[in-house]
């Protein structure tokens, strides 16, 4: 029970009513006068040079307003990457350019009088390609003769680009050489990953138009606005102050729309209509056009004691971001340092090279880099585990991070930079494990389970994970209150609710800061002329890095209100506080005014506007924890894994908002389960998708859904407002690595490659019939 | 271009629209204001433009308007009534069911179409009417959770959609 009266209740969302009403509060819902609808003409091949364009018929085409092609537009190379200035990410990008590097790369854009005249205008333009040998393996990528994908001469930041390498890191602490030779048992493996597809249900849209002072106004489905509007700014070659980025309700993002992916192109057909223009991509082009999560292969190696204590840990990694660089080295930085520092060791190496394939384009999606690391990770220390004949959950119990712990490999390895050392201030990891074990049913079912004999075993499987809350000395935001005069106040903050609640959670810090209730607060959030500077929401930061400075600017407003409601009241500040829309005084004999009479008083009588402002970031990353664990039954006929109940138990700091965190793991475990076991986007080998729709892509249904068990382990989190870390991403996680070690439990055989189909199930267990005695396979080192 | 009229009953009231052949319902809807009709797919896949034709479910994307020619349409739009909220509404509210709130409009609808026909569903019953709406954002249980809890609350809807 919360010592709170606003934070940890769980409020409706303040922007319940009009979504559940169907209100006109996304990007689509605004009819503009005279909008034109934008295309954007996709490559048909997998890497070309453009040699001849012709645009004149799409031109002279009745109703199409806008044509553009490389030849038209800027040539500023740049990143789509919504990050904080200066990106990490290559700037090897451009609005259009004479080359493309994959299936679904720009070729030109139109804007037109409907979507059909559009459509007619692409068909109209006429393009000669020189069509260059393309890369499509990601293992061949540095093989030496491999087709350069970014030969021009003008992009920057890219790390070898001869050979194809956008990213390169290499750290590590301790040493792991000597810590595997303290090892008694040593375990290396190889996993594969694949290109998950961030489906949100609203797909990617903008919408353009120039305001009656001639600056262009983008309303956008974004994460990010900010940064939109400094990135638009410099690609279209305007001052940050011309641009005006607009972010109303998002229809999800789950990390696809930290993106500034259609923001330049739709400005850049309005500024040459010189009308309103949208583009909205459809679901296929949402599909493959826009981004996805990393492929890596993964080689993760672990030393342990006999007794369990890990020794050393090492991840070596593969991965692609496609034809662009957006988040490559910063993805794929968080799949080691925020993965290996979940165990103990001294020890730990990672090493990744994130390579240019020409391949739809990798970025952000929510856990960013974790869930190929831990679905690596936590299968090898299951493995161990079952090697050294020690329980997993026993074997997490000695290995995993704790209470007062530095992760030095954080201080190695941060945004794109080195970055600073994380102290475990708060864990709930311990219980996390305990409760969500009993949950599943953990002792019972892993003695009594598996009976292997029959056709459709059982088995239970667990994984722990972490993550961060914002990024340390990178991430910041800032808010604004002003009273009003019934005694409410106005929240400006530029963070970008998109869909997960920060807005409530927001109000609900605002409110219990300032002694009001929830219907006090009116919010405003994501404009970037309206509301003050945020980085915009990713990283797990919103709660922690906007709901600090939301606290903050409260804390001032709030000493405020108690100037004036002392001098009403006749009594010191100090003995004055702030409860239920009222300010009175504590003590024997109490008096009391209300808010309203105060915001009354300080606006007619004192002639002063109740307001202000507070910036704030933190130079830690608090890790919220994660325990996954799973029960799933196997057919051993079909190779079908059924999940029959997912238990994860989370430690977010305080719930703000109990009923919106559980919603929040349990979206997480759902696109978790989805990752586990049916999603890939597939292409097909000229780099085209195959199944670039909700028929061939299964995400999981409500029918498909296994019984999901939801806990709160809440501790209090000193660097986060009233003990709050964060919750969206941590969840997503386990459920690869839970399964993946329920499979195990169940039917002997190891599967370590995503998503796991049933094809792969059967395949391992025929190999297994096979060679019973490699039925577990063997350590590849024992000493 | 070639249009022609179309006369529909929506939400309650009466209308008569001017179309063109080939629009598709959920065009249509969007173009005339309403905005809680969601485009997801255009594949009949996601559910995010459903609204009840004649009371029961459909997805916009796939009709034709001139296909609803003297029938009855009832969008998100038209389910609070005098300034309160059908129970569903509420219900979706209290359990946390709405996230983005972008496919919200839809699961209402359909679930709205459930409890008209059987006030008192299984657990089964409303996950069969939800697997037709893709959420990214909830795991279902919530939605589901809400669906069940405004079955049970016994509350009578406030509009009546069927015939």
């Amino acid at each position: 029970m919360s010592e709170h009266a606003v934070v940890g209740q769980n409020l409706r969302k303040v922007d319940g009513v009009k979504l559940v009403t169907g209100g006109a509060a996304f990007t689509d819902d605004i009819h503009l006068p005279g909008m034109l609808i934008g295309k954007i003409l996709p490559s048909p091949h997998a890497h070309a040079r453009i040699r001849r364009i012709d645009t004149a018929k799409a031109r002279a085409l009745a109703g199409v307003h806008a044509v553009l092609t490389y030849r038209d537009v800027p040539r500023v190379p740049h990143t789509t990457a919504g990050q904080a200035w200066p990106e990490p990410s290559p700037y090897d990008t451009y609005l259009l350019d004479s080359k493309v590097r994959f299936v679904g790369d720009r070729v030109a854009a139109v804007a037109a009088e409907s979507r059909a005249i559009a459509e007619r205008a692409l068909k109209l333009i006429e393009v000669d390609y020189d069509v260059l040998p393309a890369v499509l393996d990601m293992e061949q990528a540095m093989a030496p003769g491999a087709a350069v994908i970014h030969d021009e001469p003008d992009s920057t930041k890219i790390y070898d680009r001869e050979r194809n390498i956008a990213g390169y890191i290499l750290r590590e602490i301790g040493n792991v050489e000597e810590g595997f030779r303290a090892a008694d048992y040593i375990l290396e493996r190889e996993f594969r990953t694949q290109r998950q597809q961030h489906a949100m249900l609203e797909p990617h849209i903008s919408i353009a138009w120039l305001d009656a002072d001639g600056r262009l106004v983008i309303r956008s489905s974004t994460q990010v606005p900010y940064h939109c509007r400094r990135q638009v700014a410099m690609i279209l070659q305007l001052p940050v102050s011309r641009v005006h980025v607009i972010k109303p309700r998002i229809g999800g993002g789950f990390g696809g729309k930290q993106e500034m992916l259609l923001e330049d192109i739709t400005g850049a057909l309005a500024l040459a209509a010189r009308r309103p223009v949208k583009i909205e991509y459809t679901r296929e082009e949402e599909f493959y056009m826009a981004r996805s999560r990393h492929p890596q292969i993964l080689r993760m190696k672990m030393g342990a004691r006999r007794d369990g204590t890990v020794t050393a840990s090492q991840l070596t990694v593969l991965a692609t971001t496609g034809a662009y660089g957006s988040h490559s080295t910063t993805v794929q930085g968080n799949t080691g340092s925020k993965v290996l520092p979940l165990y103990r060791t001294a020890n730990m190496r990672f090493e990744c090279h994130v390579v240019y394939t020409n391949m739809p384009v990798a970025g952000a999606f929510r856990g960013y880099g974790c869930p190929q690391g831990f679905f690596a990770q936590e299968t090898v220390v299951d493995e161990i585990a079952a090697e050294l004949g020690i329980d997993p959950l026993e074997f997490h119990r000695r290995n995993v991070i704790r209470l007062g712990d530095v992760d030095r490999l954080s201080a190695q390895l941060g945004e794109g930079k080195e970055g600073l050392p994380r102290v475990v201030r708060s864990c709930g990891l311990p219980v996390c494990m305990e409760r969500a074990a009993e949950a599943i049913g953990w002792p019972e079912k892993r003695t009594s389970l598996p009976s292997r004999d029959g056709v459709k075993p059982r088995g239970v499987g667990m994984a722990c994970t972490m993550q961060g809350s914002g990024i340390a000395g990178v991430d910041w935001a800032s808010a604004f209150l002003k009273m009003n005069e019934d005694g409410s106040f106005y929240l400006q903050v530029g963070a970008s609710d998109v869909g997960a609640g920060a807005d409530t959670v927001l109000s609900q810090i605002a409110a219990e800061a300032l002694g009001v209730t929830l219907d006090k607060i009116v919010i405003t959030s994501g404009d970037t002329d309206i509301t003050p500077f945020d980085v915009g929401a990713y990283a797990s930061s919103t709660t922690i890095i906007s709901g600090g400075a939301v606290k903050k600017a409260a804390e001032k407003v709030r000493a405020q209100v108690l100037q004036v409601a002392g001098k009403m009241l006749d009594a010191p500040v100090e003995r004055l506080e702030c409860g239920n829309n009222e300010i009175f005084t504590t003590g024997a004999e109490r008096k009391s005014v209300s808010m309203t009479a105060v915001a009354l008083q300080a606006m007619y009588k004192e002639k002063m506007q109740i307001m202000d402002g507070a910036s704030h970031f933190n130079t830690d990353s608090p890790p919220p924890f994660c325990a996954t664990f799973a029960e799933v039954e196997v057919d051993t006929e079909t190779g079908q894994v059924q999940v029959l109940h997912l238990a994860t138990a989370v430690d977010p700091g305080t719930a703000i908002n109990p009923m919106q965190a559980e919603g929040q793991v349990e979206g997480a475990v759902t696109q978790g389960l989805g990752y586990a076991l049916t999603e890939e986007l597939v292409l097909d080998d000229g780099g085209r998708p195959v199944n670039a729709n909700f028929l061939d892509y299964k995400i999981f249904g409500a029918k498909d859904m296994p019984k999901l068990t939801t806990i709160l382990v809440e501790t209090d989190e000193p660097l986060g407002p009233f003990g709050a870390k964060s919750i969206s991403e941590v969840p997503i996680n386990g459920p690869a690595p839970a399964i993946a070690n329920a499979i195990f439990h169940a039917v002997g055989v190891r599967i370590r490659k995503l998503p796991i189909r049933p094809a792969d199930v059967l395949e391992a267990l025929r190999a297994a019939k096979a060679a019973p005695a490699n039925m577990t396979e063997e350590v590849l080192v024992t000493r | 271009m070639k249009t022609m009229e179309l006369r529909l009953t929506i939400n309650g009231s009466e209308r008569t629209w001017t179309i063109a052949p080939g629009d598709l319902l959920l065009d249509v809807l969007r173009r005339e204001g309403y905005f809680g009709v969601k485009r997801g797919c255009e594949r009949g896949e996601c559910g995010a433009c459903a609204v009840l034709l004649d009371g029961k479910p459909i997805n916009s994307c796939l009709m034709f308007a001139a296909q609803v020619e003297g029938r009855q349409i009832v969008t998100i739009e038209g389910l609070a009534h005098e300034g309160r909220l059908d129970p569903l509404q509420e219900a979706f509210l209290d359990h946390g069911a709405v996230q983005c709130g972008f496919c919200t409009p839809g699961m209402v609808v359909s679930a709205k179409a459930l409890l008209d026909r059987h006030p008192d569903p299984s657990e089964d019953q409303v996950r069969e009417v939800l697997a037709g709406h893709f959420c990214r954002c909830t795991g279902y249980k919530k939605p589901v959770e809400a669906v069940l809890a405004a079955a049970a609350a016994g509350r009578k809807p406030a509009v009546e959609v069927l015939p």
